[in-house]
């Protein structure tokens, strides 16, 4: 008898998720459609003035693509759930805080990764100035897996309730705003030209502490929401 | 003599005392058994008795409320869930949009592989053979179930936690499994499983575990 390797069990986890995703590839693109129709809302809602667009581009694209992000959030465990593959998962021999964080990481590829993408096309929908052209995509992609890991933590917790979209909304979007405010402060700065690595450094910090805790707590919520 | 031989080494699966209850609702117990390497015990009880909670409570998803469970001798926490059982719940834990053998190489990834066995002879052990690269959504309930018990089958462990095996299946099915059952028992496995009673174990005269529902 041979139980596999820690490192086969997320090879296999990350091809399984990659393979699920590329069967249901149209869904992929809902998280950008989401994001360019309310970047659109803008321009329609405040008037097309350049000037007034140019000074909320930053932060208009870094709240939608967080909406987005959110949606797509109930999405990593759910299927997993209903079909009875997450039980299989805890039941693993290896570290289910690893296995998630693959499974996190793979979500973060798919949704979030073509949403940093996009960014500066969104970006030029609303005239985005010259000075933040590289500051945004930089803090998305600090920011983005801070929110998926902050997300999967809160998914985790909500996974056993039957319609918990709105229940999770609530839940997470408080603890979003820091990394709102960093991220999005990184952008003001540089668009009124002053530094802005000070709040970039504080994202990739809390990054890195995001890196090794959500998994754990991830783990510890899921065994919660199986029980 | 070898009877004494048998139980002087630990038991595959000890319960003492074990109970679980949910808002301090009791589910089920307290319970006490022992289950050996060979042995197949049916665990039986009317709808809502706890068959299904026991099980899980068993694999390590569920904490028990009081008593305790010892894996070869090992006490079983939920922080370091045994390599050494295979359950099968409700849910097949199938996805839909993979093909069975896709599912079954994901398990054999996931939590390695019998010796000798393969997920290709795997399927085929449950009579799929043809069916590898059938999407799951295009199976059946019965052919699920089968698929389901291949990765059972797979597993490389020691202890079948199986919850309404016969569920879904056919008559052939139902032989299926029981010839599994006596395979797995030979080469030194251990199997629980439960049944309402409509369908069994029907090999030899399996160990009963009676659960009653003592709720007025």
């Amino acid at each position: 008898m041979k139980s596999g390797t820690t490192f086969a069990a997320c090879a296999a986890l990350i091809r399984r998720d990659l393979t699920l995703i590329w069967r249901r590839r149209g869904d992929a693109l809902n998280p950008i459609l989401f994001a360019l129709i309310v970047v659109a809302l803008f321009p329609l809602a405040l008037g097309p003035e350049p000037e007034n667009l140019r000074r909320i581009a930053a932060g208009v694209v870094f709240v939608a693509i967080l909406l987005a992000g959110l949606l797509a959030l109930d999405t990593l465990f759910r299927g997993d759930y209903e079909d009875g593959s997450l039980e299989q998962l805890v039941l693993s021999p290896h570290p289910l805080s690893l296995l998630l964080a693959c499974k996190i990481a793979v979500h973060w590829l798919t949704t979030a990764l073509p949403l940093i993408a996009v960014a500066p096309l969104l970006g030029e929908l609303l005239h985005q100035s010259e000075a933040v052209r590289w500051v945004l995509p930089t803090a998305l992609l600090l920011a983005t897996p801070l929110l998926s890991l902050i997300g999967a933590v809160c998914v985790a917790l909500t996974v056993g309730m039957q319609r918990s979209g709105m229940l999770l909304a609530l839940l997470v979007l408080p603890l979003y705003v820091p990394v709102l405010i960093f991220g999005a402060g990184a952008c003001n700065a540089a668009q009124i030209g002053l530094p802005y690595a000070a709040p970039l450094l504080w994202l990739g910090a809390a990054l890195v502490l995001a890196l090794v805790l959500a998994p754990l707590a991830c783990a510890a919520a899921l065994r919660i929401s199986l029980s | 003599m070898p009877t004494n031989e048998l139980h002087e080494r630990p038991a595959l699966l000890e319960a003492r005392g074990l109970a679980f209850a949910r808002n301090d609702e009791p589910i089920f117990g307290p319970l006490d058994f022992a289950l050996h390497a060979g042995e197949v015990v049916l665990i039986e009880g009317d709808n809502g008795t706890g068959k299904s909670t026991l099980l899980r409570v068993l694999s390590g998803l569920l904490e028990p409320t009081s008593g305790e469970i010892r894996l070869n001798g090992e006490p079983l926490t939920l922080a370091r869930l045994s390599p050494q059982v295979a359950l099968l719940s409700h849910q097949t834990g199938l996805k839909v949009e993979l093909t069975a053998l896709e599912n079954l190489r994901f398990a054999a990834g996931l939590g390695g592989q019998r010796a000798g066995m393969s997920p290709p002879t795997a399927l085929a052990g449950v009579g799929l053979d043809g069916y590898a690269d059938v999407p799951v959504r295009q199976l059946s309930a019965g052919q699920k179930k089968r698929v389901a018990l291949a990765r059972v089958l797979l597993a490389p462990v020691g202890l079948w936690l199986l919850d309404e095996p016969y569920a879904n299946l056919d008559l052939d099915g139902i032989h299926l499994v029981n010839r599994l059952l006596e395979q797995h028992a030979s080469r030194g496995g251990a199997a629980l499983i439960t049944s309402h009673g409509a369908y069994a174990y029907t090999s030899g005269t399996p160990r009963r575990i009676p659960l009653k529902a003592d709720r007025p």
